[in-house]
């Protein structure tokens, strides 16, 4: 960062600055003249657009902070008053709850992006590795702030999801104790979640700088999957090209998010979260938040002891099986760039590995549609299906390793944007012909 | 074969029983502040207020409102002084250290009914009034599900064996709610004699009025949202020529 050349600035200040502390060096380099493939599409926008949610879940996050009251007693009270008393307070409580769906919701499609375009693979599974890092403690987070306003869904669903942990043999029980700190979800919890929930976002802020610094040492993927090979035709420098399409993307997204926000704040929320937290009432049915239900379904779905066939000798019991299930998805993601060897790394030319993906997604929709019914008559089985077939899919790209023959690659990025643009004008002639 | 068996049977097992564990059918009223540039009815809401004070408030507690909120409402100030004062509410300790009793104040909160969860529970064989400040977000469903509710009383069918104490309700999960009936006509008598006193305008106003408690800034959210999602839009579009302008050298270049 240091050896480089220093940008020759103008003006005398930033010079100045510049020649003691290469800052704007650094932020010319990293995010004006920096090399981007030329033919990104709309998709490319959501790692901008989960930059710009993080840092709009920590400021709203900071403000209602200021007036949230960490306390079994006075946590949902505290609440109100911020929706009620506090100037504009609704304003940031809706913007926060709503902002945790829409950063997830980017982070998603970021992730798939990701794995369409085999960009977890070499030379980028570290850049990879703290994304899915990312993921993991956004999950925790947000689990943890699903908690704060102590409500019915809070308190039981901070119960259930910390009950996990009694799962583990022998110490499961020990540990629910210690993170509990007592023998319920009781006010130590609270605080020691309040606590937690304040700074995770900061640690993933330091997470999300290493990914992008990760980034900038590879450089970005792109719809092809091959690297840039002349800087001069593949690429165009990230400012102002991509700077601007960006926010096109950003301004977009935010509009949505904005009209949720405002016009239907408590959509995606169960209205058991407006119930204060009475730890003697079960609501009839927890649920966590939307993008938690595939994950919680695989939970729930596991509903059998594993044990030696046609004996009484349990090896696993369900719980403890459905809490690795649940855990494994993950892990499958980590350990995603190991299994797929396959040299060819965008989708468009990999059509088995396509419709693999394919099937992935769609169940795991169907996993989170599962997540949201009660665990009663047909939703455990569809559940168990599902959740083999997401497993099965990690079985499958490690199958395609040897049994996938790729499309024929475009020569260069600039080739195939120049491809893509014949085919283009070969369409529009067409049209004009007939 | 046998997967499609036992899906079939998970399928004649699985669908009665969700059946069975939704509550009936409720119908969508057209409320006015549905949409994105709803408004509060204020008319309405003044009455359900009135409804809630002569009948509601008997038993259920409204914690979170106070009686200076209800200049939302367009009750001016003088009115909302002697609404509040003809209630009272314990104070102090004073200088000497007693409590004592006074007229509320417009600062003051809505007086709870009972001294406290077990004498609210007593008084009610055994059931709890639930608090009415958040009832609207609290039930799936919001205004029209009170709405449903407060109009769905109705006589218990034969095949159903009522609890002791219990009303039978057509949309309350399980059908049997421990509030009696506490709507019919003519109950509270409005001021306009124009406005009907049946019990589905009582039931309409008071949960018009339930919405308004629950979510107090709703018009402000519309109204800011609105301005949000049009500077955002506009925004886009602008961006967008923007970027169809600075890209038209890059993606024709050959």
């Amino acid at each position: 960062m240091s050896s480089s050349k220093r940008f020759p600035f103008k003006n005398p200040v930033i010079s100045w600055v510049d020649e003691r502390l290469p800052i704007f060096t650094l932020m010319h380099q990293e995010y004006a003249a920096f090399p981007t493939p030329k033919n990104f599409n709309y998709l490319w926008n959501f790692g901008a657009i989960a930059m710009v949610m993080l840092v709009l879940m920590i400021v709203t996050g900071i403000s209602l902070a200021m007036s949230y009251n960490p306390s079994a007693d006075g946590a949902f009270d505290s609440v109100e008053r911020i929706m009620r008393d506090v100037n504009g307070g609704w304003m940031l409580r809706y913007l926060h709850m709503n902002g945790a769906s829409f950063f997830f919701l980017a982070v998603y499609v970021h992730m798939f992006r990701g794995m369409y375009y085999g960009s977890y693979k070499k030379p980028r599974e570290l850049l990879w590795l703290l994304g899915v890092t990312i993921f993991l403690i956004m999950m925790a987070t947000a689990f943890l702030g699903y908690s704060l306003p102590w409500s019915q869904m809070s308190g039981w669903g901070a119960t259930v999801i910390t009950s996990l942990f009694s799962a583990i043999p022998l110490v499961g029980d020990s540990i629910v104790t210690w993170l509990w700190g007592g023998f319920s979800v009781d006010n130590p919890t609270l605080n020691r979640f309040f606590a937690l929930h304040f700074t995770l976002p900061f640690v993933i802020f330091a997470v999300v700088f290493m990914h992008i610094w990760a980034l900038h040492i590879t450089g970005s993927n792109n719809p092809t999957g091959i690297e840039i090979q002349d800087k001069k035709q593949d690429s165009v420098p990230f400012h102002p090209y991509y700077t601007i399409k960006d926010s096109f993307g950003l301004c977009v997204f935010l509009a949505v998010y904005a009209a949720v926000s405002f016009f239907a704040p408590t959509m995606l929320t169960h209205a058991d979260h407006f119930i204060p937290f009475d730890p003697l009432i079960t609501p009839s049915h927890i649920v966590p938040e939307w993008y938690f239900l595939p994950f919680y379904a695989m939970l729930r779905s596991m509903d059998f002891n594993i044990g030696i066939p046609w004996t009484d000798i349990v090896l696993m019991d369900s719980k403890l099986f459905g809490v690795l299930v649940m855990f494994g998805s993950i892990a499958m993601l980590f350990i995603l760039p190991f299994i797929d060897k396959h040299p060819v790394k965008s989708a468009n030319y990999r059509p088995r590995y396509k419709i693999a993906l394919f099937i992935m997604v769609i169940s795991f929709i169907i996993l989170g549609y599962v997540g949201a019914m009660p665990a009663e008559g047909i939703w455990p089985t569809v559940g168990k299906i599902f959740t083999a077939v997401y497993f099965a899919f990690f079985a499958a790209v490690w199958w395609l390793n040897k049994h996938e023959k790729p499309k024929p690659l475009p020569k260069s990025i600039h080739a195939s944007v120049l491809e893509k643009n014949a085919k283009k004008e070969a369409a529009l002639l067409k049209e004009v012909e007939s | 074969m046998k997967i499609i068996l036992s899906l079939m049977l998970a399928v004649s097992i699985g669908v009665p029983s969700a059946l069975a564990s939704e509550a009936a059918h409720i119908e969508q009223l057209d409320w006015s502040f549905k949409g994105i540039t709803g408004t509060y009815d204020r008319a309405s809401i003044q009455r359900g207020f009135q409804v809630y004070r002569q009948v509601c408030s008997a038993c259920h507690s409204m914690d979170r409102v106070a009686y200076r909120n209800l200049i939302d409402l367009g009750y001016s100030e003088d009115q909302i002084k002697s609404l509040a004062s003809e209630t009272s509410v314990m104070d102090g300790p004073n200088d000497e250290g007693d409590m004592f009793e006074r007229p509320a104040r417009p600062s003051d909160y809505f007086p709870n009914p009972y001294a406290n969860k077990a004498q609210a529970r007593y008084t009610n064989n055994g059931a709890l009034p639930p608090d009415l400040s958040l009832i609207a977000k609290a039930r799936t469903g919001g205004a029209d599900y009170l709405y449903a509710l407060l109009t769905g009383y109705d006589e218990a069918p034969a095949s159903v064996t009522m609890n002791e104490g219990m009303n039978y309700n057509k949309v309350y999960a399980g059908h049997q709610i421990a509030m009696a009936a506490p709507l019919s006509d003519g109950l509270v008598a409005y001021a306009n004699a124009n406005t009907p006193t049946t019990t589905e305008q009582y039931a309409y106003d008071v949960s018009n009025f339930l919405q308004w408690v629950a979510e107090p800034s709703l018009e402000a959210q519309k109204r800011v949202g609105l301005k949000v999602v049009l500077f955002l839009s506009i925004l886009a579009i602008i961006m967008y020529y923007v970027k169809k302008r600075l890209w038209a050298g890059i993606k024709g270049k050959k």
